[in-house]
């Protein structure tokens, strides 16, 4: 179980992280999803794997620790936001710079601006 | 339990609700609005300032959970300063955008009120994902402000803005989860508490933890070499956007001072002072490649940016000093540098609208219109920013310098600062005698400067003045602040030891 999730947050930050360093907005924001993903359940799993165990105290011999669950939620809206509104902005970077390259067009009014 | 230490969220959350509801309204009323908010802020923060002055902790226990568990909001002169710092400038940036700025400000003043909102909040929460909270609260504020008005640069320079601080984020997140998985809390006293307690098999996770969040800390401050990001958005930004936009480096420093004084300050046995180490190179280099930007720019408003990054680097320095009078001595400073720069960037707005094609351009152009006020304005800003006598960045920067206390720090903090001072006198004098001096002869075509925004550039100047007038009280608030900041055990006995309202008190339990 935890060679699994360690895998699986390995994968996936390092997928983010080569999207990253794409010159494209596409992949980029790509990237940032996948690393948000394994920052999730990095989250998720920093209050320990206890499979089977409910978030209330008394109910069984084992609980899991419901402060992650609820700090992941938080990190999970408010990246949807910010995806959200990271695509909104490429699509009008795209069309007020004419292509999707992060740095814009290179152009003479660029370069003397 | 005095409710007074919410208000700094609570009141711009509010208004910035209100202010949406009412886009279609007449600006007139969206505008007084916007301002009898930011009044009541302002007589907030003096209240909360003038409280912390006495030396005592105001704990907020939100829905009255008891530290560790709940949420806490911590007042202390630290936070009540930055607080009425940012108040302050936000103040002003309003008035000069009632007066000076471009038409399309339907959303402008409910956005200011939202990042007011996650400025305010990251300086008075204690709790470290709450704080997580706070800053994207401001991050995505200031990405629409950012983006306020449009424009090909504006989408350009914003597109770095914003991708890197959500990688930012993601750090953040990452960094959180650590400390947590170790410590097994989020308040940052507690922390504190867990972290100089640690056990050996704990201090490897400790330090990465804390050094990812220097990282991110790092980026907000535009320390070197993550700085990249802000010349370009500073200079591309609306006037009173780039002003407001002053305080937000300072809100990285500020997260570096509280973070490495409280939770791995002096009493935090193996780990004390993780950060020092990393953050006296990186601020050295920081001040000089500021300094050789400002040198380099060939925009009036490109090198007002870089004299925030020559700014960041002195007041890393004096945190990186990591002694008291250092500490009082860089939150003088960073008063003044924040509110200096504001002015600086609305008074390159106002030359810019003079100058006709030429904008800000530091070349031969149109001669300005009103040359002698705006030149008498810009030299005494730029005397404040460079840091000479008598106004306050002088008393500042010689108060930093003063503090070194080994050989080595005097020796490379000496002459870097002193090097950086002259080479910003350097460029700050060419570009002021290119705009005002070398110019053709004729006049642009352009309206007087309007006086309103003319008379909000002088008020924020003025500032520096009553800093240095009434440098003794204001130097033995910071010298007081820095004492109870390098003392984290108040800190943390004000938060752990405070005692949540019993339900016999509390109002209204009669009914019950």
């Amino acid at each position: 179980m935890e060679l699994l999730m360690a895998t699986v947050i390995a994968v996936l930050t390092s997928c983010g992280v080569y999207l990253l360093l794409r010159g494209r907005t596409f992949p980029i924001i790509l990237g940032l999803t996948l690393l948000t993903y394994g920052v999730n359940l990095f989250i998720f799993v920093s209050g320990r794997l206890s499979p089977g165990s409910s978030t209330i105290i008394g109910v069984g011999e084992q609980y899991a620790d419901p402060i992650p669950q609820a700090l992941v939620l938080t990190a999970i809206v408010i990246s949807f936001a910010m995806t959200a509104f990271v695509l909104v902005l490429a699509l009008r970077a795209r069309a007020e710079l004419g292509n999707d390259h992060v740095d814009g067009r290179i152009s003479v009014e660029d370069v003397n601006s | 339990m005095s409710h007074l230490a919410i208000a700094p969220i609570l009141i711009p959350l509010l208004t910035g609700i209100l202010l949406l509801l009412g886009t279609g309204r007449p600006l007139k009323v969206q505008r007084s609005i916007s301002f009898l908010s930011v009044t009541a802020q302002l007589c907030v923060a003096t209240a909360l300032i003038v409280g912390a002055a006495r030396g005592d902790y105001t704990v907020y226990a939100l829905g009255n959970w008891a530290p560790p568990f709940g949420i806490v909001l911590v007042v202390d002169r630290l936070s009540a300063l930055m607080v009425f710092t940012t108040v302050v400038l936000a103040f002003f940036s309003l008035c000069y955008a009632v007066r000076n700025n471009d038409k399309p400000a339907d959303s402008l003043h409910s956005v200011v009120h939202f990042l007011l909102m996650g400025v305010n909040g990251a300086f008075l929460t204690g709790d470290l994902f709450n704080l997580f909270v706070f800053f994207e609260v401001l991050l995505i504020a200031s990405y629409t402000l950012l983006l306020h008005g449009g424009g090909a640069a504006r989408i350009k320079s914003g597109l770095h803005y914003v991708l890197l601080n959500l990688f930012g984020s993601s750090l953040f997140l990452i960094a959180a989860a650590i400390l947590y998985s170790v410590t097994g809390t989020l308040n940052m006293a507690d922390m504190a508490v867990k972290v100089a307690n640690a056990t050996p098999a704990q201090i490897p996770l400790l330090t990465a933890g804390a050094l990812l969040l220097l990282v991110v800390f790092g980026l907000k401050a535009a320390m070197v070499p993550m700085y990249f990001w802000l010349p370009r958005a500073y200079a591309s930004a609306s006037a009173p956007v780039a002003a407001m936009f002053c305080i937000m480096t300072k809100i990285g420093l500020y997260a570096i001072i509280r973070f490495y004084t409280l939770v791995f300050g002096n009493d935090a046995g193996a780990l004390a002072n993780i950060a020092q180490p990393f953050l006296w190179p990186l601020a050295l280099i920081t001040l000089a490649l500021g300094a050789t930007g400002a040198l380099a720019a060939r925009e009036l408003r490109l090198q007002i940016a870089y004299l925030v990054i020559v700014s960041v680097g002195t007041l890393l320095a004096g945190i990186a000093l990591n002694n008291t009078a250092a500490l009082g001595a860089t939150l003088y400073y960073l008063v003044h540098s924040t509110w200096v720069c504001g002015a600086l960037f609305l008074l390159a707005d106002i030359i810019m609208r003079q100058r006709g094609a030429t904008a800000d351009r530091i070349i031969t152009g149109p001669a300005v219109r009103q040359a002698v006020k705006l030149g008498g304005l810009f030299f005494i800003a730029a005397a404040a920013i460079i840091g000479m006598p008598p106004l306050s960045g002088f008393i500042g920067k010689l108060m930093i310098l003063k503090s070194a206390e080994t050989d080595q720090q005097t020796f490379w903090l000496w002459s870097i600062v002193l090097l950086a001072s002259f080479v910003m006198i350097i460029a700050l004098s060419r570009s002021g005698s290119t705009i005002f001096w070398r110019t053709e002869n004729r006049v642009a075509k352009a309206d007087k400067a309007d006086r309103g925004a003319l008379l909000t550039v002088i008020c924020m100047l003025s500032l520096t003045l009553v800093l240095s007038l009434a440098g003794d009280p204001v130097v033995r608030f910071t010298q007081a602040l820095a004492q109870q900041t390098m003392t984290p055990s108040l800190y943390i006995n004000a938060v752990l030891g405070h005692q949540p309202i019993s339900r016999a008190h509390a109002p209204g339990a009669a009914h019950d």
